[in-house]
Formats: C-alpha cells, sequence, structure tokens
C-alpha cells in the first residue's frame, strides 16, 4: 500500500475521533466530557472535508460545535454540578452486562459493514467534489426536497418556543 | 485510497461507543451529549455513502438530521434544566418516578 496523505489524515483523524469518544464516556467531570466531544466533533469534521463533504463540514464546526455544544457547557455551568464517582466504583453487575453486549454490538455491527462492504466501492465518486458545495445542496434543498427544508423550520420553531416554556419558571 | 468499509467501520465503532456511553453513565447530560455523539456516527456514514455514491440524498439527510439534533438538544437541556430545578439533581437513578 503506498503512502499518502489522505491514507495518512483519515487514520490520524479516526485514531482522534475513537480516542476523543472513549475519553468522552469515561471522564468524571462532565466539562471534560462536553470538551472531548467538542474535539470528537472537529475529527469528524475533518473526515467530511476528505469526504469532499465542505458544506456539511462547515455546518458541522458551526451547529454543532458552535450552538449545541455552547449551550451544553452554558448548562453544565449554570448547574455547576460535582464530579460523578469513578466508574470504577459504580461498575457492577448490571454495567458491566450493558458494556459486554455494547461490546458484542460494536463487534457484530463493525465486522457488518466492514465485511459487507468490503471491496464494493474502493473510490470516491468524481462527481463528489460537485455535490458537496453550498450551491448543489442549497439548488437541492429548495427545488426537490423543499417540503422537508419547510418543515425543519416549523421544527425549529417548535424547539424554541418549547425550551422557552419549559425553562421558564412556574407560575403558580 | 481508502475505502467506503473504512469509514463505516468507523462510524460503527462511534455509534457503539454512543451506546456504551448511554448505557453506563448515571448523569444525564452526558447521557445526552452521547446521543449527540450515535447522531454523529450516523451523519458520518450517510456522508460516506453520498460521496461514494456521488448521490446528494445522503447530505440532504444529513442537514436535516442536524436540525433535528439542534431543536433536540435544545428542548432536552430545557427538560434537564426543570429537572433540576424540582428534584435538585440530574442523576438518573434518583429521578425514577416514572419507573415501573
Amino acid at each position: 500500500m503506498s503512502f499518502n496523505l489522505e491514507t495518512f489524515l483519515f487514520y490520524s483523524l479516526a485514531v482522534l475521533a475513537v480516542f476523543s469518544a472513549i475519553m468522552m464516556i469515561t471522564r468524571r467531570s462532565p466539562i471534560n466530557s462536553a470538551l472531548f466531544l467538542i474535539l470528537n466533533f472537529f475529527t469528524t469534521s475533518g473526515i467530511y472535508l476528505l469526504l469532499r463533504a465542505q458544506f456539511i463540514a462547515i455546518i458541522q464546526v458551526l451547529v454543532y460545535m458552535g450552538a449545541i455544544m455552547v449551550l451544553f457547557l452554558f448548562v453544565i455551568m449554570l448547574l455547576n454540578l460535582g464530579d460523578e464517582k469513578s466508574l470504577k466504583e459504580v461498575l457492577g453487575y448490571k454495567k458491566i452486562t450493558a458494556l459486554l453486549l455494547s461490546l458484542l454490538l460494536m463487534s457484530l455491527l463493525g465486522f457488518t459493514v466492514f465485511a459487507g462492504f468490503y471491496g464494493k466501492f474502493d473510490k470516491i465518486s468524481e462527481n463528489a467534489i460537485n455535490i458537496g458545495t453550498a450551491e448543489a445542496l442549497g439548488k437541492e434543498l429548495t427545488t426537490t426536497y423543499s417540503l422537508p427544508f419547510e418543515l425543519a423550520s416549523f421544527l425549529l420553531i417548535a424547539g424554541i418556543i418549547g425550551a422557552v416554556v419549559l425553562a421558564k419558571k412556574r407560575f403558580e | 485510497m481508502i475505502e467506503l468499509n473504512h469509514y463505516l467501520l468507523l462510524s460503527a465503532i462511534l455509534f457503539s461507543l454512543g451506546v456504551i456511553g448511554v448505557l453506563i453513565r448515571r448523569n444525564a447530560i452526558i447521557i445526552f451529549m452521547c446521543i449527540e455523539l450515535m447522531l454523529n456516527a450516523v451523519n458520518l456514514s450517510l456522508v460516506g455513502f453520498s460521496s461514494f455514491l456521488g448521490n446528494v440524498n445522503g447530505q440532504i439527510f444529513v442537514f436535516i438530521v442536524l436540525t433535528v439534533a439542534a431543536a433536540e438538544a435544545a428542548i432536552g437541556l430545557a427538560i434537564i434544566i426543570a429537572l433540576f430545578r424540582n428534584k435538585d439533581t440530574i442523576n438518573i437513578d434518583e429521578i425514577n418516578i416514572l419507573k415501573w
């Protein structure tokens, strides 16, 4: 296998993504978890760029890291939670069963997709560079997918109103 | 050249790590972040298929999933704040009044 930059970037980003995901689910403090999740989103954004999906990569940075994770950090800081007990202290038989079943899920899912698509798609489509742009996606969103696009705006309105109503102080 | 199945394997691993996080953590906010991790893993496989097939539909899906994730994060965090205000905890072992 010849060395090239794309392979190198993919493997380093993949290792970083898995590492940050593992760190995220094992850290005791919620702030550390949130920061590792941001790192994970950042590596995923890099992988989107490798897949020539430039618009999605930018949206990932703006929406996920810029909006959603900032909201998470705000809430964590507002609630001012202490650290949880370390995982070793709370690891009962239920947790160990859950862990083993999830590892089984990981191996089954991983094996299925890895072996099932082995050698089927060996290179990124020539067309990929054209469909990942804001222009192409925007055209598709406002023509073929205009109904889902409008419905998404209703969903966001419902989300805004719901969040305000839920977070408001009780009247009684 | 990286094949599609490498991207799918990475996506499967990240998804399963999200499942592990949901099952073993007790802090509601961290469980919520693990759900975001799972959504993100699925997005990765959608973009992978989109690029390898040269078809734009996968990326439209990702766009819609992002919208849902944003709305979900706003509502979910509001629910967590309301819970914390009423119960003074977000440990899900102590929030079990709906448990049968």
